[in-house]
């Protein structure tokens, strides 16, 4: 098992080149002077202070050797300054990367609790009324875009009738500690996780019905039943252990989300996550920080998709690592 | 003359199996009533924006100050927005451009998920190593983020009149890998098939090979798999103009028409401003899905819904 995880970490790196020369291309390409950026916008110096900057900054050396500092830099940690926040992107990144992270894993419990028992209810009574009503409310729920959905809950739940906050983290101007501070935090999550909870219950009910409904279609579980056992070990003891096996893909799918922003959701609720970060980064043109953020979530997903089938070995005994 | 009338019977046969293929599919899909009602919300969305234009009264980009931000009335359906354009008329254009970019990205995607899952699908080795490395570096990246990235980076050089362009390649280009993959899958199968052996034995070149014999084998899979993306790229035009990051005003679509809501008055008291295009996304890929759950269904009778 740890030589195959070993040889996957291997295989990754060619990747990874890759896409930090992809990323590296995409600084180049972007607009703008970055000795201007540097110097801010306003200001004059002579030509003489600006190549004298430049070749500090390594700006005047050829592309493939300005790639190789800037990949030496990346991996000494050194991301560069936000020239939004005028601090160095990675405490940028931290701060803002717990929010994120606070806002999804209360939407990942919330979003896996309910689907794994409904996915499974639906599968067991196929076309019944619970089965045809998650059907629809899936559909409804993949169709929605999720800014039409999250400012409709603004326009309900927070302007008409004002049980919830409309934007934010916490209540500006207050100075809770404790619990109050918890519960006010609590309230402003309520409708952002109700947004992202929605839409992603909408595939994972599907996914995981689908998965079941494969299961419980098989012989064994005709021959559990024909030997007399009774429905309840032959669906969860049975049939949801195989089922399993999908549902453990879809939460390495899930791991790497739980860190990337939702940009849209965090743009309508003013949410102060990364994916804001990253949005405000990209109208402010804050190159580093974009280029950053860009590279932590492919990395994110790589781990992600490496995860998975890690778990899968894990869990399916007919899945070989070699 | 005998060999003649075999060859008219065997066209004959041939072109009533082609149609009968296809036919079966109508008449699984006519049986599902939901895909029907897809089918008919999306036909009376595309009648209404693609003729309603050239019926309103309005031009699209009439400013009229005077009648800036009027609530609705008989003379302006849903109003008019702050420079006093009439507001539906708007609502009509704007769609056609949501629904052209939604159809014109799948189009992109289908030639180039066509070409890299044909091409090593059938060859294998190095070419599929590489072009599939390529397919999976693109998928390694969220989306939307990398999306707002690229147009961020594009987006400065290109006039508003071309963004829509733009959008259609980002989206396009993002969204192939998945096809891409598909495709190949499918053909890896294929290839192994007696008909290619036959193919191979006519001596038939390679190009006519994967286009004209395998990738036609995958048309029911690949059908399926674009009718639902044109729904997930209209979701994904939708999201970056909401965003300003898509197609930008003057031009309207429906995604930046929501991002009216964005200014608390217009969300408070002028919802008919922000509510009707966003109903129109909603219900444009609601039915695009519905359909595409229906075909999916009609082809490969198999799935469980």
């Amino acid at each position: 098992m740890l030589k195959y995880i070993f040889r996957r970490l291997i295989q990754m790196i060619p990747v990874i080149i890759v896409i930090s020369i992809l990323l590296f291309c995409l600084v180049k390409a972007m607009p703008g002077d970055p000795v201007r950026a540097y110097l801010g916008v306003n200001s004059k110096v002579s030509p003489e202070i600006k190549e004298k900057l430049m070749s500090d900054l390594g700006l005047d050396q050829p592309m493939h050797i300005q790639y190789f500092m800037w990949l030496k830099r990346m991996a000494n940690g050194d991301f560069g300054e936000s020239i939004q926040y005028k601090r160095p992107v990675s405490e940028v990144v931290g701060d803002f990367l717990w929010n994120t992270f606070l806002l999804k894993i209360v939407v990942f419990i919330l979003a896996f609790g309910i689907s794994i028992p409904i996915g499974i209810i639906c599968a067991v009574k196929q076309y019944s009324k619970t089965d045809n009503f998650w059907t629809v409310f899936s559909l409804i729920g993949i169709s929605m875009p999720s800014f039409f959905f999250g400012l409709l809950l603004i326009f309900a739940f927070a302007v008409n009738f004002r049980l919830f906050p409309i934007s934010g983290m916490v209540t500006p101007g207050t100075d809770y500690t404790g619990l109050e501070y918890v519960l006010d935090m609590a309230k402003h999550m309520v409708l952002p996780v109700t947004v992202l909870t929605i839409s992603s219950l909408a595939s994972l009910v599907r996914y995981i019905r689908n998965s079941m409904l494969e299961v419980v279609k098989q012989d064994y579980i005709r021959t559990a039943r024909s030997k007399g056992l009774g429905e309840k070990i032959v669906i969860y003891k049975h049939a949801f252990r195989n089922a399993l096996i999908p549902i453990v893909t879809l939460i390495g799918i899930w791991i790497p989300f739980l860190f990337t922003g939702s940009v849209i959701t965090e743009k309508v609720f003013v949410w102060p996550g990364i994916g804001r970060v990253l949005y405000e980064g990209v109208i402010m043109r804050d190159y580093n920080l974009i280029m950053t953020l860009n590279m932590l979530f492919a990395l994110l997903m790589l781990m992600g998709n490496l995860l998975q089938d890690i778990g899968y070995a894990i869990v399916d005994p007919r899945v070989k690592v070699e | 003359m005998k060999a003649d009338t075999v060859k008219k019977i065997d066209v004959k046969n041939e072109e009533q199996e082609v149609i009968g293929v296809w036919k079966m599919v109508w008449d699984n899909f006519k049986k599902n009533k939901l895909a029907l009602f897809g089918l008919i919300i999306i036909s009376i969305l595309s009648l209404l924006v693609f003729i309603g234009p050239y019926i309103s009264p309005y031009e699209r980009d009439s400013v009229n100050l005077i009648n800036a931000e009027q609530a609705p009335s008989l003379k302006h359906l849903l109003g008019t927005d702050e420079l006093g354009r009439d507001y539906f008329t708007r609502i009509l254009h704007g769609g056609q451009i949501s629904l052209r970019v939604g159809l014109f990205s799948v189009g992109v995607s289908l030639i180039l998920g066509i070409l890299f899952g044909g091409l090593s699908g059938y060859y294998g080795g190095w070419i599929d190593n590489i072009l599939m490395r390529f397919a999976e570096i693109i998928y390694s990246f969220p989306f939307l983020p990398l999306a707002i990235t690229l147009s961020a980076i594009i987006g400065t050089r290109v006039s508003p009149q071309n963004k829509m362009y733009m959008v259609m390649l980002i989206i396009g280009v993002l969204r192939f890998p998945g096809l891409a993959r598909m495709i190949r899958g499918q053909i890896l199968t294929l290839r192994e098939q007696e008909f290619m052996q036959a193919a191979t034995a006519l001596g038939l070149s390679d190009t006519r090979k994967i286009f004209r014999h395998l990738i036609p084998n995958t048309f029911a899979y690949i059908i399926v798999n674009a009718t639902l993306g044109v729904a997930g790229a209209i979701l994904s035009e939708s999201s970056l103009s909401f965003l300003g990051l898509g197609v930008v005003p003057p031009i309207p679509t429906w995604g930046n028409m929501v991002t009216y809501a964005t200014r608390s008055h217009v969300l408070k008291n002028m919802p008919w401003l922000w509510i009707p295009p966003g109903l129109c996304i909603f219900l444009a890929v609601m039915s695009i899905n519905l359909i595409g759950d229906g075909l999916r269904d009609a082809i490969d009778p198999k799935s469980n819904r």
